[in-house]
């Protein structure tokens, strides 16, 4: 759905910022999400997990946990049938092991009792006989050829010989002759990075109910990203049809990527099945950090060759991506996005995906991009160093634009990368002087974005208001925006809309609220759903007046005779329409399903300024402002929150988050006292400044924005404490200890 | 006929070229053909690929009209966050 030709149009509803419509819910606590849904009768579930790294689970009794008062059910993987498709197999091994645990906190067998209390005490009476396995963790070790092997038989054909099992991936991509670009630069860099493996950290751990009848029909709620997926997968694991498993999404306390596929729901759906009662259950945080998604951890290599003047003349760039104990695909997304904002004639990137004794990766805003773009922005800025030259000019002259052919294939369309930079350049925080022991960081950021199946229905009241149905849960405040742009096309008041997240039964199939997909594809569809309504308004208007269809307009909320030779006619609003609706036709809605195209990739800029503490290593961000084109920013509010989360979330990524591993391959801080995500304390204020260039691809020019402001922080932080220090800084997080160490090497 | 780049670890199934030429007017027509053709894409075409036209990117779209002179490039499924 392209452009609107009229999209210089003046907005009146788009561009506004109007409350949040779930404000008052949710700070009064009235607000339902996911661990609130109850039901009577209900049992509570609790999960055994594995205390091994990796490990043969010989034998699992559970008669003393069901002999225990109270408690009425206990399932393990040998109460699941065996999927035929991998995907689904894969989240149901996930969610209990079959035949190994593969790594420390993977679920064993899972416990049904009347009260919670009952349920963990149960679980301290199931015994499990394991043989414990040699394990591996690290992305480089487990590579080798004589390394633990996770899974066997898992690798991709195109994954080269002589490497191990582990290795399920390998792509390539890019274009022209390396060889002759490195032989054009007067200066080569090549650095080694690595990054940890960090969680999306949303406040709301995972929690579901789930309540089977007898006669095969279940209801699920919970919270997720994504009802359909959710049906989808569970609908393949308990061999149910789809239309008898009705799944309805909760409020969501973030999700970020990590509810996006499922942990727990499965296990509650075999325990009510087996109970022939509603089972709920809520993960702890700890086992939100031992046994849920975080993203992957990295190994990487860059080659970048460059002429004085700060010419890029060619990129190169290896990443070793280990996602957890299940193969995935993530690497192919960083070694696509690691060179985008480059117009390069020579780029190559090579990417592999491991397997490691870790929980399986789940998606993160702009899966695989920060860390590959991190290593590459990290390289660039050595550059702009060692050749004394300036960041913003270097980026600058080697932008990629509208025409470039960019590193992952295609040539670009319209892209607001160059605005980004040169509205940094301008702006009063790149000049301010900085004081000892600080530094000023910067990094382009780059996401695809995407679109997928949707579905709208749009209703007309009969008092005039105007009643909205979507089917993605929304995390960054769609149903403002949906509401907005529906307000917009049909003219009327904002307040007079309310948009409401539809469960799995009430609206065909809708993609997972991900891919910074929802404001775009709900958008449009909105759009489209709101003309037909407008289409029936304007017939059901000319049969009153007994003129054509086609001698009706729809102007400012009313449809009006098209002309003078249309006849002379008040306009009829929309109220004046819907009053009428039930003797002019009947009720009166306008719907839309599409599988949308065009989302258009999305670019930022982030600029940082820190303080390093000599003497105690620590990072204290001073100043932080976000460029970023938005398309059309349809709640600015909510865009700059997009902007503002993305940002502390990639600061917390750089400077303190990470999974710990000990020898024995046991995670040592799951939780957030050791795990530490930055609070506000921690931060000054993200100022953002949104770039407004239209996606060719919208109707009104809307462009995703929720995953890209999580890709420049990683390099900015880096870039800033690396100049701060005077140390290149080429492993996250820049923990304290790892400063001091920095500090001490440098003499 | 049209045009169609190959990502650099695709190559190895379509003889090392980085481009190749197919008969198709629509996304499905030249995934059949790619199939057809160059057997060794089959195993990624399956697992899922998107398809850039003219810059654009597609995740499922069948029956997208390609022009003789569009730019298409295959490219891996995108999944987000």
């Amino acid at each position: 759905m392209a452009l609107d030709l009229h999209a210089k149009r003046v907005f009146k509803q788009v561009g506004t910022r109007p409350p949040r419509p779930d404000g008052v819910d949710k700070v009064t606590g009235r607000a339902m999400f996911g661990a609130d849904a109850t039901a009577p009768g209900m049992l509570f579930a609790r999960v055994l997990r594995s205390p091994h790294a990796h490990a043969v689970i010989k034998s699992i009794d559970a008669a003393d946990a069901l002999a225990l008062k109270g408690v009425k059910a206990v399932v393990t993987s040998d109460d699941f049938g065996l999927p035929e498709d991998m995907f689904a197999r894969d989240v149901q091994d996930n969610c209990l092991a079959r035949g190994k645990a593969l790594y420390h906190g993977h679920g064993v067998a899972a416990v049904a009792a009347i009260s919670d209390a009952v349920a963990k005490q149960a679980l301290k009476l199931i015994k499990v006989d394991y043989k414990v396995l040699p394990h591996v963790t690290d992305v480089d070790e487990a590579m080798k050829p004589g390394a633990p092997v996770v899974q066997e038989g898992r690798s991709e054909e195109n994954v080269g010989a002589g490497l191990s099992q582990n290795v399920t991936t390998y792509c390539e991509f890019g274009h022209g002759d390396l060889k002759a670009g490195f032989a054009k630069a007067d200066k080569i860099i090549e650095r080694s990075f690595k990054t940890a493996a960090t969680h999306q950290g949303y406040i709301e751990p995972h929690a579901c109910l789930a309540s089977v009848t007898s006669d095969g029909k279940a209801d699920l709620w919970c919270c997720t990203q994504g009802q359909f997926a959710v049906r989808t997968v569970c609908a393949e694991i308990m061999g149910m049809e789809a239309s008898q498993l009705r799944v309805t999404a909760s409020e969501i306390g973030g999700g970020f990527g990590g509810k996006t596929t499922v942990f727990i729901e499965p296990i509650a759906l075999a325990l009510s099945r087996k109970t022939g009662r509603p089972v709920k259950m809520v993960m702890s945080r700890e086992e939100v950090f031992k046994a849920t998604g975080p993203t992957v951890s990295s190994s990487m290599d860059v080659k970048i060759g460059m002429t004085k003047d700060g010419r890029i003349t060619a990129g190169e760039a290896k990443l070793r991506y280990q996602g957890g104990a299940f193969p995935t695909g993530t690497v192919t997304m960083g070694a696509q996005s690691a060179f985008a904002a480059y117009d390069l004639e020579a780029v190559r990137t090579y990417g592999w995906n491991v397997m490691t004794n870790r929980p399986k990766e789940a998606a993160y805003r702009a899966p695989g991009a920060p860390m590959a773009i991190f290593a590459v922005e990290s390289v660039v800025d050595e550059f702009c160093q060692e050749l004394g030259l300036d960041p913003l000019d270097v980026r600058l002259k080697n932008a990629a634009k509208k025409g470039t052919k960019s590193a992952y294939g295609p040539t670009f369309d319209e892209i607001g990368l160059v605005a980004t930079l040169e509205a940094a350049t301008a702006h009063p925080h790149y000049k301010a002087p900085l004081g000892p022991n600080q530094g000023r960081g910067l990094s382009c950021g780059f996401w695809f974005n995407f679109g997928g199946n949707t579905c709208v229905s749009l209703n007309i009241n009969t008092d005039g208001t105007v009643g909205i149905t979507e089917g993605n849960p929304d995390i960054g405040g769609s149903r403002a925006s949906i509401s907005l742009m529906a307000a917009e096309e049909l003219g009327i008041a904002y307040d007079k809309v309310r948009t409401i997240i539809a469960d799995t039964n009430s609206l065909g199939y809708n993609d997972i609220t991900d891919g910074s997909r929802v404001t775009f594809s709900v958008g449009l569809a909105t759009i489209e759903a709101a003309r037909n309504a407008i289409r029936i308004m304007c017939a059901r208007a000319a049969k009153i007046w007994g003129i054509d269809e086609d001698a009706v307009v729809w102007e400012d909320g009313a449809a009006k005779p098209s002309g003078p030779n249309a006849g002379d006619f008040e306009p009829m609003t929309l109220a004046d329409i819907a009053a009428v609706s039930a003797e002019t036709g009947g009720p009166i809605a306008g719907h839309h399903e599409v599988n949308a195209d065009g989302a258009g990739v999305s670019f930022g800029v982030h600029l940082a300024d820190v303080e390093v503490d000599p003497e105690t290593g620590a990072t204290k961000v001073l100043r932080y402002t976000v460029f970023q084109d938005a398309g059309r920013a349809v709640h600015p509010d909510y865009v700059e929150g997009q902007m503002q989360g993305g940002a502390v979330q990639g600061i917390g990524w750089a400077l303190n988050e990470e999974y710990i591993y000990n020898d024995e391959g046991k995670l040592q801080n799951a939780g957030f006292l050791d795990y530490r995500v930055p609070v506000a304390s921690d931060l000054p204020n993200i100022d953002t400044v949104i770039l407004e260039i239209p996606n060719p691809g919208h109707p009104y020019g809307v462009r995703g924005v929720g995953e890209t402001p999580i890709v420049p922080p990683l390099a900015a932080l880096a870039n800033a404490v690396s100049r701060a220090v005077g140390v290149r800084m080429t492993e996250l997080p820049m923990s304290p200890p790892k400063l001091l160490k920095a500090l001490s090497g440098k003499g | 006929m049209v045009q169609v780049k190959i990502w650099g670890s695709l190559r190895h199934a379509t003889d090392g070229k980085a481009e190749v030429e197919v008969e198709a007017r629509n996304f499905r027509q030249l995934l059949d053909r790619l199939s057809e053709d160059y057997p060794g894409l089959r195993p990624q075409i399956e697992r899922g690929v998107s398809l850039a036209l003219d810059g654009m990117i597609y995740r499922e779209a069948w029956f997208t009209e390609i022009g003789p002179d569009s730019e298409v490039v295959l490219m891996p499924f995108m999944t987000g966050g």
